[in-house]
């Protein structure tokens, strides 16, 4: 029994993701749909439907990114929430070397503009980074606010200089079709950037478990002091955590023109940034989980737009369910199995039974 | 510049503008500072706006007063209040991404709800809101007179606040155990001062604070309410609470500051078309981000914040 009773604790987090559905289903009905009909519509659409998965994978890769990039600094005991803004100026680092470098072979040229947009990423977090580790000014609010200075600085490049003639919307020229990145389902946009993402954050787990690097980052994250007394060099491992978080971020802009949109587009991301934060922390800021995080993630936000054809209820609504699940999930964390405490439960019921039988037999007796 | 500011008029009209700007920065960088000040790093602001606008929205619609609307914005920014109180302070969940997620619930939960209660009018609609009433001697002072004390309730409201939080932060008994759970929880406890109790009825108030910046977007801006409108202010709070040293005056000294580069920045997008918009719009980021430079150093945030505190529990078991 008190097996049982942990093993039920083991998923909270999927009862609290179940019980913040089934809030989300009174709004759907509020909505004026069915719920099941409009439940089953997303899950359905989103994972076992073949261009659906593949909407969901092509999600998956920039959550994953800005997940990953906000878990490196946070293991370091620092947060980035600039991924968003990293992954603009990323993206824009990423369209230029592809629009205006002479031609090199097609795989060089894609890997040039790979590391062009995790440079850019890394490169908009450094004045944060530094500002921090050297000046202990917080980071929070300077990571924060360069969000908005990135948006509007991509917003300036694309309806300016690299605006493509006669665009109804700002956006740049489209780039060499050379420089697509491989598809992996025939006919989809699901691009290799999410095999990439995955493989990056299957790295990650292996340096933050077994290598000395990783251990100093969570040295340094748990206890600067001892760090320091150490013999390690804190704050440069301060800094270079924010510049792997910038550089992760900025390949998850990277990856969006040249797998996704190829063009830069004004306001290309909605949001990712910040749902990268909600990932990490679904994820339990453990690098493999991680990767499941995204994908339920990315499932819901594709599986939206499915069941908006499919039932008609809002996407917004999904948002709205997106942050109940993140919420119910927080407070599950709370929720942990103790195992006296249950034992003592199970005895007293045990205790109780055993009485009610022996008047029981009294009585017939 | 000297033919933007040509006569008095305009210089009038432009500091009436920074100031309108910067109400709603007011109401949300106070209620950050009283969180920060009990020890919750308050991100949340941004939700705490968008929700508080939502509720004004919402309940002047359907009471068909603005006053109405006050109670309708404070009663969402309460609600926010109370998940990030509940989560961070009960619950010891990371405070920053509780904030980010309050943020995001704020965008999802408003954005449905005003499709469904407004079906498709969001941006017609004309909510009742309130008009400028000029305070009788005060308002014949030159210039200033003119903008400060000619503009509406919620303004006035926001004046007597800064006094308030001023008073009761500094000078009264609540305000030292505010200070104190703050910069050392354990000896706060230790003093017998009810650590959950401070920061819960903190966060609370600030909900309610940070929603009267939602209501004033709506009631006295606009009168209209919007998906994202927001859009960033929340954030620009958070830099006004540092640069204002967690100082309800110096915050609002920093607002009013931050509140006139966005008058700054519109005017100039409208002097100079062929400078690209998109430079003008980063200004008040920008300026808030070299404030912040400009003060290293010069200022240390209370000690506690961001940091869950529970009888015996390390640092370090809180971070995540």
């Amino acid at each position: 029994m008190l097996n049982l009773i942990r093993f039920v604790y083991m998923f909270k987090s999927v009862w609290a993701v179940l019980a913040a559905l089934l809030i989300g289903s009174v709004f759907i009905s509020i909505g004026g749909s069915n719920p099941l009909a409009a439940y089953g519509a997303l899950f359905h659409g989103a994972f076992f439907e073949y261009f659906g998965l593949a909407s969901t994978l092509v999600k998956m890769c920039p959550l994953i990114l800005t997940a990953l990039a906000f878990t490196v600094p946070l293991r370091c005991g620092q947060f980035n929430i600039g991924a968003e803004g990293q992954m603009y100026i990323g993206a824009l680092f990423a369209t230029t070397v592809a629009l205006y470098l002479p031609k090199f072979p097609s795989v060089i040229h894609i890997v040039l503009c790979t590391v062009a947009g995790a440079m850019g990423g890394a490169l908009w977090v450094l004045l944060p980074a530094i500002l921090k580790a050297y000046y202990q000014l917080n980071e929070l609010i300077i990571t924060l606010l360069m969000n908005y200075v990135a948006i509007d600085l991509v917003s300036y490049f694309v309806s300016g200089p690299m605006l493509e003639p006669g665009a109804p919307y700002p956006y740049s020229r489209e780039i060499p079709e050379s420089l697509f990145l491989p598809y992996i389902l025939p006919n989809t946009d699901a691009h290799m950037g999410v095999l990439i993402a995955v493989v990056l954050a299957i790295l990650l787990y292996v340096v933050f478990k077994r290598t000395s690097l990783g251990f100093s980052f969570i040295t340094v994250g748990r206890n600067p002091d001892a760090a320091r007394f150490a013999g390690m060099p804190v704050q440069g491992l301060m800094v270079n955590s924010f510049l792997i978080s910038g550089a992760l971020a900025g390949l998850g802009g990277a990856f969006e023109v040249l797998g996704l949109k190829y063009r830069l587009f004004h306001l290309f991301s909605p949001g990712y940034g910040f749902d990268g934060i909600v990932v990490a922390f679904l994820g339990g800021a453990n690098f493999l989980f991680i990767i499941l995080a995204a994908m339920f993630l990315a499932g819901l936000k594709s599986g939206a737009n499915i069941m908006q054809r499919a039932v008609g209820v809002e996407t917004t609504a999904v948002e709205a369910i997106q942050g109940l699940v993140i919420i119910f999930v927080a407070a599950s964390l709370a929720f942990r199995f103790d195992r006296s405490h249950w034992a003592h439960i199970l005895s007293v019921r045990k205790m109780i039974q055993k009485k009610r039988t022996e008047d029981k037999q009294e009585k017939d007796s | 510049m000297s033919e933007t500011f040509s006569n008095l008029n305009m210089v009038v009209d432009f500091l009436s503008t920074g100031l309108r700007l910067s109400v709603p920065l007011v109401f949300a960088a106070l209620a950050g500072m009283l969180c920060e000040r009990s020890g919750i790093f308050n991100i949340a602001l941004e939700g705490m706006i968008l929700g508080g606008a939502f509720g004004a929205a919402v309940a002047t619609f359907f009471s068909g007063t603005p006053v109405g609307g006050i109670f309708g914005g404070m009663l969402c920014g309460i609600i926010a209040g109370a998940i990030l109180a509940y989560l961070c302070i009960s619950l010891c969940v990371n405070q920053i991404v509780v904030g980010i997620t309050i943020n995001l619930l704020a965008v999802g939960f408003t954005a449905f709800l005003s499709r469904i209660i407004f079906e498709g009018q969001g941006s017609t609609l004309d909510l009742p809101g309130f008009k400028a009433m000029a305070i009788p001697l005060l308002y014949s002072i030159p210039i200033v007179g003119v903008v400060l004390f000619r503009q509406d309730v919620l303004t006035y409201l926001m004046y007597i606040l800064v006094g308030i939080l001023f008073i009761v932060i500094f000078k009264t008994k609540w305000g030292l155990s505010v200070r104190a759970v703050g910069e050392n929880p354990a000896a706060a406890d230790t003093a017998g001062i009810s650590v959950t109790g401070v920061r819960y009825l903190s966060v609370l108030t600030g909900g309610a604070l940070a929603s009267l910046g939602g209501c004033y977007l709506v009631l006295t801006q606009v009168n209209l309410f919007s998906e994202h409108m927001s859009a960033g202010k929340g954030f620009i709070a958070l830099a006004a609470i540092a640069l204002g040293r967690w100082n309800p005056i110096g915050v609002f000294l920093a607002c009013l500051l931050f509140g006139m580069f966005d008058a700054l920045q519109l005017r100039l997008q409208f002097s100079n078309p062929n400078v690209p918009y998109q430079f003008f719009a980063m200004l008040p980021y920008v300026a808030a981000i070299l404030a912040l430079v400009g003060i290293i150093g010069k200022v240390t945030p209370p000690g506690a914040t961001g940091i869950p505190y529970k009888r015996g529990m390390s640092r370090e078991q809180a971070i995540f």
